[in-house]
């Protein structure tokens, strides 16, 4: 891991409707290069709202993301060039149903980075073998199981090749048994030296791969520390009584 | 009975080859309708993106030229759909003959256009509807992996409402083909001008209006059992 900061968060707010729901409180926080960060906290304490807010999917209300070096919430900024560098998985896949799972990967880098029809489809037929996946590159999402369809929305993100991959609770839709293929993709990518920020409900995921842990609660940052300071050294009292209920 | 329905039969259609009447009356009347369905769809997607653009769109534009334009052109589309969805399409069918196009003397042309910009009213709001109905996380999927909103639309929302509207935009063709029977008004011959002017020179009216209403019929079960194929084959090919 280097020193170098990859994203960092300045004192974000983000509130719905017009002030009403507090979101987020005010996070600062910073992602390194290389770092895998697992977000981890009660249901609505702000973890997506935070992740969202990464790549500007939510419009912070205020505060800065500074994203290798742009200010992410200055409105000249072009962020369609940015969000290229920063892929995001969704819990719900969000694959495009009107295309085939090659179609899926491959209309991006020949939209927008201008890559030919054999590039794109070498590139994605590689990324497809590397999760098992490749025999099924002409099929339509629709044919393939939850698990199935996200690793391909993982290999949609990478053929964009970014620099950073944001995933927001990638196995909670996923049948038990599912959940592990999945997340051994994730560990060959964050072992490749991939920079993830990761919102999980899997602590034994965020204990063996995560760099650093963030508690959220409440929209603030109420505990960070490596895997070891968090769930074999809590001293939060509100993580403390979090990681009762779910270890 | 049946001999007399013959004769009838003869008398209107054969003699005098007054089936041409019906023939090319039943050509205009799909020409009309087949172009004013196309005028309508083009209309009714540039409508449907402007409206819908807008509406997700108002509240991160900045002030400036660029958002009182869009706003301007949002209160032009609002306009178009109020009017035309609150005038009876006869009364357009007149004023667009008489008023808009004066200068022109090809109805065919004529109501053509005041169909297309008619049906286009109605599409709008279908295709809206489409739009709406294409899952959020499918314009963040493809915002988030660096589609501007435009590509967003293209690549990934308008093939998928496209798809949702198809059976919709089949009844708007079956409704449109209805409505073109005004077409009389402004003296175009279409399928029922053809049957009313076998009425009038045969002065029997049973034969001619009865032989037009089944030939609607006809094409109307015909397309909506085309409709029917193309709503089971589209359900299909889902998950
Ligand atoms: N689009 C939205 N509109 C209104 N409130 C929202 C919206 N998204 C999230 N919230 C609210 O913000 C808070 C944090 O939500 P979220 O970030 O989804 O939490 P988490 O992912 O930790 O469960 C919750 O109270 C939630 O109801
Ligand atoms: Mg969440």
């Amino acid at each position: 891991m280097s020193t170098e900061v990859l994203i960092e968060v300045q004192d974000l707010h983000k509130s719905f409707g017009v002030g009403k729901i507090h979101a987020l409180n005010g996070i600062s926080t910073s992602i390194r290069r290389g770092e895998v960060v697992c977000i981890i906290g009660p249901s609505g304490s702000g973890k997506s709202t935070f992740l969202r807010c990464l790549n500007l999917l939510e419009k912070p209300t205020s505060g800065k993301i500074i994203f290798e070096g742009n200010d992410l919430t200055d409105a000249k900024v072009n962020l369609n060039l940015h969000r290229q560098r920063m892929g995001m998985v969704f819990q719900q896949f969000n694959l495009f149903p009107n295309m085939t799972i090659m179609k899926n990967l491959t209309c991006a880098p020949m939209t927008l980075k201008k890559l030919s029809k054999a590039d794109a489809e070498a590139r994605a037929l590689e990324l497809l073998r590397r999760v098992g996946l490749a025999d099924r590159a002409s099929s339509y999402p629709y044919q393939l199981s939850g698990g199935q369809k996200q690793r391909v929305a993982i290999v949609r993100a990478l053929c964009m090749q970014p620099d950073v991959m944001l995933f927001d609770e990638p196995t909670s839709a996923l049948d038990p048994e599912m959940v592990g293929e999945v997340l051994d993709v994730m560990k060959e990518l964050a072992a490749a030296g991939m920079t993830m920020a990761v919102v999980t409900h899997e602590m034994g995921f965020a204990r063996e791969v995560a760099s650093r842990v963030l508690f959220l609660d409440e929209g603030k940052i109420a505990a960070s520390g490596t895997p070891d300071e968090i769930f074999n050294h809590p001293e939060n009292e509100r993580l403390k009584s979090f990681l009762a209920k779910v270890l | 009975m049946f001999e007399k329905l013959r004769e009838e039969f003869v008398f209107n259609f054969i003699e005098g080859a007054r089936w041409k009447y019906i023939v090319n009356g039943l050509g205009v009347t799909l020409k009309v309708t087949f172009l004013a369905l196309l005028l309508g769809t083009a209309i009714g997607l540039v409508v449907a993106s402007i409206r819908s653009s807008y509406d997700q769109n108002k509240e991160d534009l900045r002030p400036g030229l660029w958002k009182t334009l869009f706003k301007l052109l949002n209160g032009l589309c609002n306009l178009y759909l109020t009017i035309i969805r609150g005038t009876p399409v006869v009364v357009q069918l007149l004023i667009g003959y008489f008023i808009v196009f004066v200068s022109s003397n090809d109805t065919v042309l004529v109501a053509t256009l005041v169909f297309g910009i008619n049906s286009g009213a109605y599409i709008t709001e279908i295709i809206r509807g489409g739009i709406m109905s294409v899952d959020k996380g499918q314009f963040e999927a493809g915002r988030s992996i660096g589609f501007n909103y435009l590509q967003t639309m293209r690549l990934v929302i308008i093939p998928q409402a496209f798809k949702n509207v198809l059976p919709s935009l089949a009844n708007e063709f079956i409704a449109l083909l209805k409505e073109t029977a005004v077409c009389g008004y402004i003296g175009l011959m279409d399928l029922t001008k053809g049957g009313d002017v076998i009425r009038g020179r045969t002065f029997s009216a049973f034969m001619p209006l009865i032989v037009v209403a089944l030939i609607y019929l006809l094409l109307v079960i015909i397309f909506s059992k085309l409709v029917g194929i193309l709503e089971r084959r589209l359900r299909r090919s889902e998950h």
